[in-house]
């Protein structure tokens, strides 16, 4: 039975027992608005020296010559690192994809080539910045300019530059995604309607910190103690060292505050290298901060992806049976995460409605461009905005009503659990009722008035609703989908729960929170589980490999936490509390059923004045263990949550991909100037349902940093390339991320679907899944339809590609049409 | 010295958090990176190349300005508060409704924020939320997306924080 709120303000509540489900005060605030953090560019180590990378100013170019003999003699530099030396002191990195991406060469610098503008080629460490600065600028590279290939498209046509020779031409992926039988579904459909052409835009959520590491090198131990912001160290560790060709315990990972991720942050692997090799070879502590225009220019984009010849089944009454299409997605000139966004994307293959017939052809392309790498709502935005961006075209081509083709094709609550075609089980939800909400908050039933106002005011109003899944917890089997011989399945993370000896309650987690709040979450589950006072539970900050609480998926990416971050957390809680009973009824020599945890004590539940505090229970195995006929529990427990999953079916790629789904459907108005394409959004709701949410407040702020992010994306933020390659937009002049004065007024509610299959009920989130790009590019083409009707095709809407729309509707009109009327 | 001779470091005299200190600097060396780097004052973050983010927003002679944009030598004699300043024993009301009203996340824009607020609350100490947002717009935020900001700043013209 699900449950529902509106949240109109935050509320300060009076705690109760029972923590889990309260807004709890966020544990982290207090150093962070004290400016006590600690970030990884704020610990320094004596004789540390700096770290600054030479970078290609060409897109596609071959090396010639490297000459760091300038740099070298400026007094204060350290020393330097090539492209050549790194290829003799690593081995490439290893690659996800299966030929012919898997013939790729990825090395921590350029080797021979340079493939993206602001590749790094050389690094310089030097005393200070802006030494290391300098130096870099005395590196004199000679470079072969090569022909440039930018659009995926063009890339895959013969004759196209080829950017890795090894590969035979610039794919790094392709397969077929059919299930269902879609061609019988299109042969009795009442309607087909095709849309040659729609395109999801280059971008990504640009956290404000930027890369970067302290790397100190171990020369007695031969290991590296590396304090960074990665937010997947588990992946890193498996990218660099066998790349560095040594063990993965060689590379001691350690983050406390990190500044934003939102997935940007999982493949700084190959800097990581860099600083490792010139940390041992100058051996001293090597300093790097990456810059912001090098951020831009050459980590994480988000995937850009193009979907060509659509085609969509429809039934006279709306019913949609099937939809077939290309996509072509574009990863940019290295595959550091990718294939992956090949497979990704299928974890939400019908989106929330139920076509059972689906075939789409998957293709992705190398360019010269910045390579991608997972960005919120990794893959499955750009696929779950190509669903929107299919209901409301066929909506208006074929006259339905968006809400109620929705509402007939939506997944429905007595559906769920839900098997979709390609096998993943949507885990709960109530869409149509998340849907009710929305429209209700940004009063649906008034906007006709309200059209009309505004055309009174010279201006175009139009509504949006973008409906949206946030998968979370991945089955890394779906990796053999993409490449049969790989090794990864499942998923873990790992949390473990002690009690010290004064009866400290002591937390460690194998995540790499950037805001999520997870000291304050943990915190909640263990207290509520150990029946003591929230405040008595410390949850240290942030991920060190030397606790020993981390596994291969530890980090914190693809919204997850709440189910394998808490699920180890309960579970060691659960765990420490037997030990806790246990320790209990051996002391009172009474069965352990007798025991209970309250108010900060272990005791016999008919007699309380037979109790122990945690002082005492912490004491005994630590330090006052004399006497005891049997061992005492430790008072320590380390859990391993793992999500029951299978390997998919390789051959028919079937099974499930995610363990839960969480949903959000954005709703919002937007007014459109027709004389100049400007527009604003003047009313947004976002409702949300994640489960069971342990903290509501933390959750409510997930949703507006996702609706944030997608309003972004909506409007303003685009990595724009020329043809030769350059980044048009590397800094936050040219790349507008919105400012407070660009954020629209903002309602959220939420839902509460408990999931089945976790062991809190809760479902990942954060990612938010794009929600805020789908409801603007549904708003901008309602208020169109009075101006001549063009039809969005794009994600990304700057007010000139409206005002293009506005002159020029029959661009985007001649790429739709009703086939099968 | 020769005129030829170009000037690559000076002596600053400056009072920052309420502590004069003397230091020797290079004369190309922002702001920022003095406080980061030669004061250890980490709190004063840097999150573009450009002026644009307002990580690095201090006080300088009261004023809110971005120390990414000032050299250090242009703050000699000159008093400095940073976020680090602000609290006594206890947090400021701002900061206690940046954490009531879950003003922050990752916290890395936060110590920006909190000093472009309470230059705007020692301006105008019950500002509208329009007035906010202005006072606001040279400091991003990447987290949040403003809204719970904006209220936090708000409540405490409103006397609403605790």
């Amino acid at each position: 039975m699900s449950t529902t709120e509106t949240t109109t303000a935050t509320e300060t509540t009076t705690l109760q027992k029972g923590y889990v489900g309260q807004s709890v005060p966020r544990r982290e605030d207090k150093r962070l608005v004290e400016g006590q953090g600690v970030f990884f560019d704020d610990v320094k180590r004596h004789g540390m020296g700096y770290l600054h990378f030479v970078r290609s100013p060409y897109a596609h170019a071959r090396i010639q010559s490297v000459d760091v003999s300038a740099a070298l003699a400026l007094p204060g530099v350290y020393g330097t690192l090539t492209g050549d030396e790194v290829a003799i002191l690593t081995d490439p990195f290893f690659q996800i994809a299966a030929d012919p991406g898997g013939q790729v060469k990825d090395y921590a610098l350029a080797v021979g080539k340079v493939r993206y503008l602001g590749e790094p080629v050389a690094a310089v460490v030097a005393e200070t910045r802006e030494l290391a600065r300098d130096a870099a600028e005395l590196v004199e590279v000679d470079y072969e300019p090569l022909e440039v290939v930018v659009d995926a498209r063009a890339s895959l046509e013969d004759g196209a530059p080829v950017l890795h020779e090894d590969c035979g031409g610039n794919l790094s992926y392709t397969g077929v995604w059919e299930w269902g039988d879609v061609d019988g579904a299109f042969a009795e459909a009442d309607h087909v309607v095709s849309i040659s052409q729609l395109h999801f835009d280059r971008f990504n959520s640009t956290p404000l910190e930027l890369d970067g590491a302290l790397v100190e090198w171990n020369r007695g131990t031969g290991q590296w103690a590396i304090t960074t912001n990665n937010q997947f160290p588990g992946f890193a560790v498996i990218m660099m060292a066998p790349a560095m060709r040594v063990g993965t315990d060689k590379l001691r990972m350690i983050t406390q505050d990190i500044g934003g991720g939102f997935g940007n942050k999982i493949t700084s692997h190959p800097q990581l290298v860099a600083c490792c090799l010139l940390a041992r070879k100058l051996n001293r502590p090597v300093q790097w901060t990456e810059w912001r225009t090098d951020f831009h220019q050459s980590m994480s984009h988000g995937n850009e992806r193009w979907f060509l010849d659509t085609e969509v089944a429809v039934q006279s009454d709306g019913t949609m049976t099937a939809f077939r299409t290309k996509a072509i997605d574009d990863a940019g000139a290295y595959l550091r995460y990718e294939p992956l966004g090949g497979v990704i994307w299928s974890q939400v293959a019908p989106g929330m409605y139920r076509w059972r017939n689906l075939r789409l052809e998957f293709t992705q392309a190398m360019t010269n461009k910045a390579p991608v790498s997972p960005n919120r709502g990794y893959s499955r935005m750009q696929h779950l905005w190509f669903t929107e961006r299919i209901i409301d075209i066929v909506a208006q081509e074929l006259g339905f009503d968006r809400v109620e083709l929705r509402k007939r094709n939506y997944v429905q609550p007595e559906d769920m659990p839900y098997e979709t075609p390609n096998g993943c089980v949507y885990d709960s939800g109530d869409y149509p009722r998340a849907l009710d909400l929305a429209l209700e908050l940004i009063g649906y039933d008034t906007v006709e008035q309200r059209r009309a106002e505004a055309v009174e005011r010279g201006k175009l109003l139009g509504v949006g609703i973008g409906s949206t899944l946030d998968s979370g917890t991945n089955n890394f089997g779906q990796s053999q989908l993409l490449n049969p011989e790989l090794q990864f399945s499942g998923n873990n993370e790992v949390a473990t729960v002690k009690l010290d000896i004064f009866g400290e309650i002591v937390v460690t987690l194998g995540t790499t929170p950037q805001g999520q709040g997870h000291e304050t979450t943990a915190a909640q589950v263990v207290a509520d589980i150990l029946g003591c006072d929230v405040d008595l539970v410390h949850v240290r900050a942030g991920h060190d490999s030397y606790w020993n609480s981390h596994a291969g998926f530890s980090g914190t990416y693809a919204s997850q936490f709440a189910v394998t971050g808490l699920g180890a957390v309960k579970g060691a809680a659960d765990e420490l509390a037997e030990q806790m009973k246990t320790l209990a009824s051996m002391v009172f020599q009474c069965p352990i059923e007798a025991i209970e945890l309250a108010d900060g004590f272990a005791r016999i539940a008919e007699n309380h004045e037979a109790a122990l505090p945690f002082m005492a229970l912490g004491a005994i195995p630590n330090a006052n263990n004399a006497g005891f006929p049997v061992d005492p529990p430790p008072m320590n427990a380390r859990f391993v949550f793992r999500p029951q999953f299978d390997v998919p079916d390789k051959e028919k790629k079937f099974g499930n991909l995610t363990l839960t789904y969480a949903m959000q459907i954005h709703a919002c108005v937007v007014e459109v100037d027709p004389e100049t394409g400007v527009y604003e959004i003047v009313d947004y709701a976002a409702v949300d349902d994640c489960g069971v949410r342990i903290n509501p407040q933390i959750v409510e702020g997930q949703v507006m940093g996702a609706t944030a992010h997608a309003i972004g994306a909506a409007m303003f933020e685009s990595f724009v390339y020329d043809d030769e390659g350059n980044l048009l937009t590397p800094n936050f002049y040219d790349y507008h991320v919105p400012h407070a004065l660009d954020m629209p007024p903002l309602k959220t509610s939420s839902v509460e679907s408990p999931s089945p299959f976790t062991p809190l009920g809760t479902k990942g989130m954060g990612e938010g899944g794009g929600g805020g790009i789908h409801c603007v590019c549904a708003a901008l083409q309602d208020a169109l339809r009075a101006a001549g009707g063009a039809l969005v095709t794009d994600s990304h809407n700057p007010y000139h590609r409206v005002w293009d729309m506005l002159r020029h509707p029959e661009r985007s009109r001649d790429t739709v049409e009703v086939v099968k009327q | 010295m020769s005129v030829n001779e170009p000037i690559t470091s000076a002596v600053v005299t400056v009072t920052v958090n309420g502590t004069e200190s003397e230091h020797e600097v290079p004369v190309r060396r922002l702001l920022v990176h003095f406080l980061r780097d030669d004061l250890d004052l980490t709190g004063t973050h840097i999150g573009c190349d450009t002026g644009s983010c307002g990580a690095c927003t201090v006080h300088l002679d009261g004023v809110a300005v971005k120390s990414c944009a000032v050299l250090a030598v242009q703050a000699d004699g000159a008093t400095v508060m940073t976020v680090e300043g602000l609290a006594g024993e206890e947090l400021t009301p701002l900061q206690r409704s940046f954490h009531e009203h879950h003003g922050l996340q990752c916290g890395y824009c936060t110590p920006g924020m909190l000093m472009s607020a309470s230059a705007l609350l020692a301006e105008n100490p019950s500002p509208s939320e329009d007035e906010v947002k202005v006072a606001l717009q040279g400091n991003i935020c990447r987290c949040t997306g403003y809204w719970n900001i904006v209220e936090a700043v708000v409540a405490v013209g409103k006397g609403e924080a605790a």
